[in-house]
């Protein structure tokens, strides 16, 4: 489903295998497994995220929900915890988007701090529309937080426009674009190992991010400190 | 005031007439009857509001306040259900801005989810701070949700900018710029035949706006869902 290798301050989290990399139970499961184990890592760790074949990920396991909406429901309360994981991660994090990322793959790309994606095949898309589902609030607040530009959100969510790396990048969704999966994946590894070399800590990164996208994390569940207890948290870490 | 034809799976709304389109009780109530109509179609349907003459539409019908601060009252709240029917639509919905649209003709080209303008004549103009009078709450709100560059938002309601079609699509305001009021028209007709041919269905297309610009949404008085509703609801959907 996932391994997870560390190669000098980067850990690579893979998705592994050629198919689409349905979000189900299982492979949620296995994620949060290995990002809790990451997360114990000293300060100078970045993570990147990659996927073998031609899916990054093609969201939630419809297949396995078999129409049942108990069971989708399961699955979009299954990806929250994740989001709030990698939201709430101690260190900088990156998508290295090898393949299609549809609907719950698109979010997962989104939680991470920064996008690369290759250029010669993939799409970006938020199904939901086309489906006829509504968003959950969640997916919601992480969209509005990560994606700023009035159509470009609109155009994503509204009319389920699929997206090329470049176009995605002209939107602002993704940062750099590369020939190939082999190419995203080693500037990914790239860009983390600059990030890691800041040093950065990972408690005031996790607590940065957390201020950055509040309402996001919000909605995935990031337990808020009150206003005071920020002003506390603050003076005590200066 | 106002005419509604159906041309296909399109309805066309339009201000008729060479005047400015003057926004007081009885051209909005015109609109929101027409709009109650459209309201009913099934899936596949979309909205194009379109202007005849060098106006879109000028605004508030300040001429009928006569001064009167009551009245401009009235009419500020008259215009804000107005807002919430085009924000809570059950279909697609595109602005033909096809003259100068100002103050709350500027707004409703904003309640819509796609504009179109002519670049030939014609601007796109907040005057409240030329004319010295603050924005009404729900007014910022939805300028908040649909022009999102700070740079732009600034411009428009900080320095009473005049907008042509070029430096609106620049600044993310309008998506199509065309060379005349026809050719506007004609493209928005045919921008919502594409997206009612996407056969989108109407609750969840407004359901996915609503979540798209909730503040907006909130500020314009439509009926808000909890968290907790908003969760319920969406198993529900499944």
């Amino acid at each position: 489903m996932c391994t997870l290798e560390q190669r000098g301050r980067v850990f690579v989290l893979t998705l592994t295998g050629d198919g689409e990399h349905w979000l189900g139970h299982s492979l949620i499961g296995s994620i949060r497994s290995a990002l809790s184990s990451v997360a114990a890592a000293g300060p100078g760790a970045a993570l990147v995220t990659v996927a073998e074949g031609r899916f990054f990920s093609n969201g939630l396991d419809i297949g396995w929900t078999g129409g049942s909406r108990a069971r989708l429901g399961e699955l979009v309360q299954a990806l929250r915890p994740l989001a709030a994981d990698l939201l709430a991660l101690p260190m900088p994090t990156i998508a290295a988007v090898t393949g299609h990322a549809a609907a719950g793959g698109f979010l997962l790309a989104l939680c991470h701090d920064y996008r690369l994606m290759r250029a010669d095949r993939g799409v970006f898309y938020m199904s939901e529309i086309d489906i006829g589902l509504p968003l959950p609030p969640y997916f919601v607040a992480v969209l509005r937080a990560k994606i700023t530009a009035a159509q470009a959100l609109r155009d994503v969510i509204l009319r389920g426009k699929k997206l090329r790396a470049a176009e995605a990048k002209e939107m602002g969704i993704v940062d750099v674009v590369c020939p190939s999966a082999a190419e995203t994946a080693a500037e990914a590894i790239k860009l983390a190992e600059q990030l890691a070399a800041r040093k950065w800590d990972g408690s005031v990164y996790s607590s940065i991010r957390i201020s950055l996208y509040p309402e996001a994390c919000r909605s995935v569940g990031i337990a808020e400190e009150s206003d005071e207890e920020k002003r506390k948290h603050f003076a005590s870490k200066l």
